[in-house]
């Protein structure tokens, strides 16, 4: 008798018995070709931390052969989703919808009860994130304090480490004040010759924190020949609640989104950020019920901005941009939406601009949704792992498709002070086409 | 025997390695059950992760003064449960060793510890003019030590040899605590024990370091895959280039059967209905290899080649190379469990061994796909099976042996690369005969006296395991 089915934490663990089709662990032969690709795990060296050991223990959770106690737990908490061991795998392992239900139910048993209740979760997550107007009010605090100058001597004696934890984590996240650009309109027309007629996806974080590159985005689109509706009504992916574990929550951002957008009057949904586009291509996948084909159909429509352009043909931008940059692989967009080379190929449309190959391009930074928030020491190796290599390329311009990448390598960049500007691909190409330049930092990281 | 449990020396342990160095609540271990050999599984009592040699040997001291035994994990991607720790103690994982040491293209060497990865060694090496030749498909994550405890070879061990020929020198602790220097950097005149301790699958030793030759790359390459119509074929093409005395640098084949699996990956577009594709490689100066790709050409079509299609850019013969590498990795598409076998025959005997697979799989009722390190006469027959089918497990076990011992009587071997492990340790009589395995018993107990390291594995034994019999008593295994 295996002495672990009577371990005093085993719980009940019903639900996370139920959370994953069975047939999907059968895909995986065991064979470890993942697990190099896995950032975890090359970090740790232990298979409890990659992805061969995970679908392992959430096979045998499922089975029954193991109880879900708090080490299998931490294990699986400790996993990215970042997929890179999907991109690894030969067998085409579906490792996304093995670990997600599996962990949506994890957090749907602990937050059970008054016991559950957690305030970060509750009133951060759920009723902040959400919402790009609450965001932008909690950030002003922060945003006076970077204005004042005080926010660099905050960071360095140490101040937002007095903020209970996750909230500090999110302090220093926030991005120095960039002219942010009025609300968007509700229509942009073409440029030229119409090519397409798109709708745009906004988000929460990605409007409060990088309204500018909303801007650029809708420009380069413009510039490329399409008609742009921005309708109302839409909000947040409902990534942050489902990966927080409140499966409801997501389903009625996602059902928002899908009323808000007419599919029949558009060509694509386009959104900037790989995050909300690797949820919002899922939506089809996420829940059964009888709006599952209505979401199918919304998700069928949806297009990164990087594999439309290149899809559609990118009108190649004049303005040169002599500098050396690298591009970064977010996790959601090369491992999630399997788009790599379509963003490579827009920046070397840039006249003169030297796109330098990045060492392990493919590994996560770190940030990983809200992951930098809830493991932050993992997240903290990992982003110094990345710095270390994207240093090495000797690029002043490192360019990244997703506001999380975007958040956590600007605060590490900030942190090493490093001569380095921190930018989404569409930033660079409308420079290009306003034929402008980037505001490269200095050597001391000032800006 | 009397013994300690490895839970005794838990404080010990972690005195040594630091308390992040050692597992050992037992929901932490349930992961190392097994390697990439699924249908035999046994628990370690705890896994250690030293960083060190100096640390390897006071674990292995402890270890010895409390009759504990160990086991050596790399990557774990063994296909011979190498990794399981069938007589029970402790799991050393190396992979927290992985710093590259020094890389001197001036004496063509590097030095690196164990738990380097295969590719991360190649991956430093991109660009310099050269790189470590021994490829194991498994190399995007397998390891040096790895590399080197197995012998592993790789679809261009063909030409430039298996991993044995590419070392230089390994500091290592023998199985008494002992650390050693041993190899021809440090001695020319010395009896060569590198090669005793390359490929004994840490039945000897521990490996924590290793100084590996790099080769000079090619000037140049020519890749074709080539289309048969039958296996027959291509293994007689196979065979027929060799012995024209052509050495290409890889002669690969995957059958019908494997090519849907890896066509599903990687999008190649090899044609459907292809009966078998061999993967061809030629490389050298450049001057030449163009007349020897006529010359492979002209026997493939001799032997009802359908099509012989190079390679046009270094994109494709990349994706090529992909599709080969990893199509015994893609076989979860289609089988949810599978055994891979590692026989090796006279190049001569290729296609008969290859009739000899197609029948056993009838007789036993289990179906059988195919890859092949042919150039060599390595024959990879996959057994797909269902794991939870006890009745398909027994019959993919009988027909794997049967197509072993057809190996030997080939004239050919029953592993070429993989190891025995502990999955083919029932055959070590019928290969080798007693007296043989008698003096490598000795061999054994100079550098690893008890047998305490891998104790039951590679060497049968009569309180060895045998993996038949563990078959449905493990507990708790998916
Ligand atoms: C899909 C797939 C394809 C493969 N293709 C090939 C191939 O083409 N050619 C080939 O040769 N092999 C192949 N293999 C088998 C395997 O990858 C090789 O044997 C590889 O060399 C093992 O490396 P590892 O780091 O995973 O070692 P592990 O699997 O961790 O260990 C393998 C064996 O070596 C011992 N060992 C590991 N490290 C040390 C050390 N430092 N000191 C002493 N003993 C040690 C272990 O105890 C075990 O017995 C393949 C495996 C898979 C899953
Ligand atoms: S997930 Fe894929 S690559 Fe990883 S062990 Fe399973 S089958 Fe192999
Ligand atoms: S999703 Fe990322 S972190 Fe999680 S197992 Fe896969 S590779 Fe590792």
């Amino acid at each position: 008798m295996n002495p672990l089915l009577q371990s005093p934490d085993a719980r009940p663990g019903a639900a996370l018995r139920a959370a994953v089709r069975p047939e999907l662990f059968l895909e995986c032969v065991h064979c470890g070709l993942c697990t190099s690709a896995c950032p975890t795990y090359t970090e740790l060296g232990d298979e409890n931390a990659g992805p061969r050991g995970r679908i392992y223990l959430m096979r045998m959770i499922t089975e029954g052969a193991l109880a879900p106690g708090s080490a299998a737990r931490r294990h699986l908490e400790l996993c990215l989703d970042c997929r890179a061991c999907e991109t690894a795998c030969p067998s085409g392992v579906h490792y996304g919808q093995i670990i997600e239900p599996f962990r949506l139910a994890m957090e749907e048993e602990k937050h059970q009860g008054i016991a559950g209740w957690d305030w970060f979760r509750e009133l951060v997550l759920f009723r902040l994130f959400p919402y790009a107007g609450r965001i932008r009010l909690a950030m002003t605090p922060v945003r006076i304090a970077q204005k004042l100058g005080l926010y660099d001597l905050a960071e360095r004696i140490g101040f937002f480490k007095l903020l209970p934890g996750r909230l500090g984590q999110m302090a220093t996240l926030v991005n120095p004040p960039v002219a942010q650009g009025p609300k968007l309109p509700s229509f942009l027309p073409a440029i030229g010759r119409r090519r397409a007629r798109v709708a745009f996806f906004v988000g929460c974080v990605a409007d409060a924190m990088f309204r500018h590159t909303h801007w650029a985005t809708l420009r380069v689109l413009q510039q490329n020949g399409c008609d742009i509706l921005i309708p109302d009504g839409q909000g947040c992916c409902g990534a942050i609640h489902y990966h927080a574990g409140s499966r409801a929550g997501a389903r009625s951002a996602a059902d928002a989104n899908v009323a808000a957008f007419d599919l029949a009057d558009i060509d694509a949904v386009i959104v900037n950020h790989a995050g909300c586009g690797a949820m919002l291509k899922e939506y089809g996948l996420h829940w059964r019920d009888e709006k599952q084909a209505d979401r199918q159909r919304f998700a069928e429509k949806v297009r990164d901005v990087n594999e439309f352009l290149d899809q559609l043909g990118l009108i190649p931008p004049q303005g040169p941009i002599e500098v050396a940059a690298t591009y970064h692989d977010a996790c959601h967009l090369a491992h999630g939406q399997g788009v790599t080379s379509a963003p490579r190929r827009l920046l070397q449309s840039i006249p003169k601009l030297e796109l330098r190959d990045l060492a392990e391009t493919e590994i996560c930074c770190g940030s990983a949704g809200t992951y930098n928030l809830n493991q932050p020491q993992m997240a903290d190796r990992l982003i110094r792992r990345k710095l270390e290599n994207i240093v090495r390329t000797g690029a002043r311009i490192v360019v990244a498709s997703n506001a999380g990448c975007l958040l956590q390598i600007g605060r590490e960049v900030r942190r090493q002070r490093l001569p380095l500007a921190v930018v989404h691909p569409m930033d660079m190409l409308d420079l290009s086409y306003r034929g402008e330049q980037p505001e490269l930092p200095k050597a001391n990281g000032a800006p | 025997m009397a013994r300690s449990s490895a839970t005794d020396v838990i404080p010990q342990l972690q005195k040594l390695l630091g308390r992040e160095g050692v597992l050992s609540d037992p929901a932490d271990l349930v992961v190392y059950d097994c390697d990439g050999l699924t249908i035999e599984k046994r628990r370690p009592e705890a896994v250690v992760f030293p960083t060190t040699t100096e640390a390897t040997a006071e674990v292995v001291r402890l270890c010895n003064r409390h009759e504990i035994p160990l086991v050596v994990r790399g990557a774990g991607t063994s296909l011979a449960g190498g990794c399981v720790p069938i007589g029970g103690g402790l799991v050393v994982s190396l992979t927290r060793m992985r710093r590259i040491l020094e890389i001197s293209l001036r004496d063509r060497m590097a030095v690196v510890e164990s738990g380097v990865l295969n590719l991360q060694l190649a991956r430093a090496l991109a660009g310099t003019g050269f790189h470590f030749a021994p490829d194991p498909s498994s190399q995007t994550a397998c390891t040096i030590g790895g590399n080197v405890a197995t012998n592993a070879g790789g679809p261009h061990t063909l030409k430039y040899g298996v991993t044995v020929n590419h070392v230089l020198g390994i500091e290592a602790v023998l199985g008494d605590g002992t650390i050693v220097r041993l190899g021809p950097v440090f001695d020319r005149a010395a009896l060569d024990l590198t090669g005793v301790i390359v490929g004994s699958e840490g039945t000897l030793a521990i490996v924590t370091k290793v100084w590996v030759r790099l080769t000079r790359d090619p000037q140049d390459y020519r890749t074709v895959r080539v289309v048969f119509e039958s296996l027959d074929d291509a293994s007689a093409a196979v065979s027929d280039i060799i012995a024209a005395g052509i050495v290409p640098a890889a002669m690969e084949l995957m059958d019908r059967g494997i090519l849907a699996a890896v066509d599903e990956a990687y999008h190649f577009g090899f044609p459907t209905d292809a009966e078998a594709i061999a993967v061809i490689e030629l490389d050298g100066l450049k001057a030449g290899l163009d007349e020897q790709l006529t010359r492979v050409a002209a026997i493939c079509q001799r032997h009802n080649a359908r099509e012989v299609l190079q390679a046009a850019t270094a994109d494709e013969r990349a994706l090529l190379w992909k599709c080969r590498k990893m199509a015994v990795g893609a076989v979860g598409r289609i089988s949810p469990s599978y055994i891979i076998q590692d026989g090796v025959v006279p190049r001569t005997r290729l296609p008969e061994i290859i009739r000899q697979i197609t029948r056993i799989s009838a007789k036993h009722g289990i179906r059988i796909v195919n890859v092949a390190h042919a150039g060599d006469g390595n024959v990879h027959p996959i057994l797909l099976f269902d794991e939870r089918d006890r009745d398909s497990v027994r019959r993919a076990l009988a027909a794997g042996k049967e197509l072993l011992e057809q190996c030997i009587a080939c004239g050919g071997s029953i592993t070429a690369e993989h190891g025995i492990g502990i999955e083919k340790i029932g055959l070590m009589e019928t290969l080798f005969g007693k007296e043989n395995l008698e003096v490598m018993g000795r061999l054994r107990d100079a550098l690893n006296p008890a047998a305490r390291l891998g104790l039951g594995k590679v060497l049968p034994s009569p309180d060895a395991p045998k993996i038949l019999e563990t078959v449905g008593t493990c507990q708790a295994l998916p």
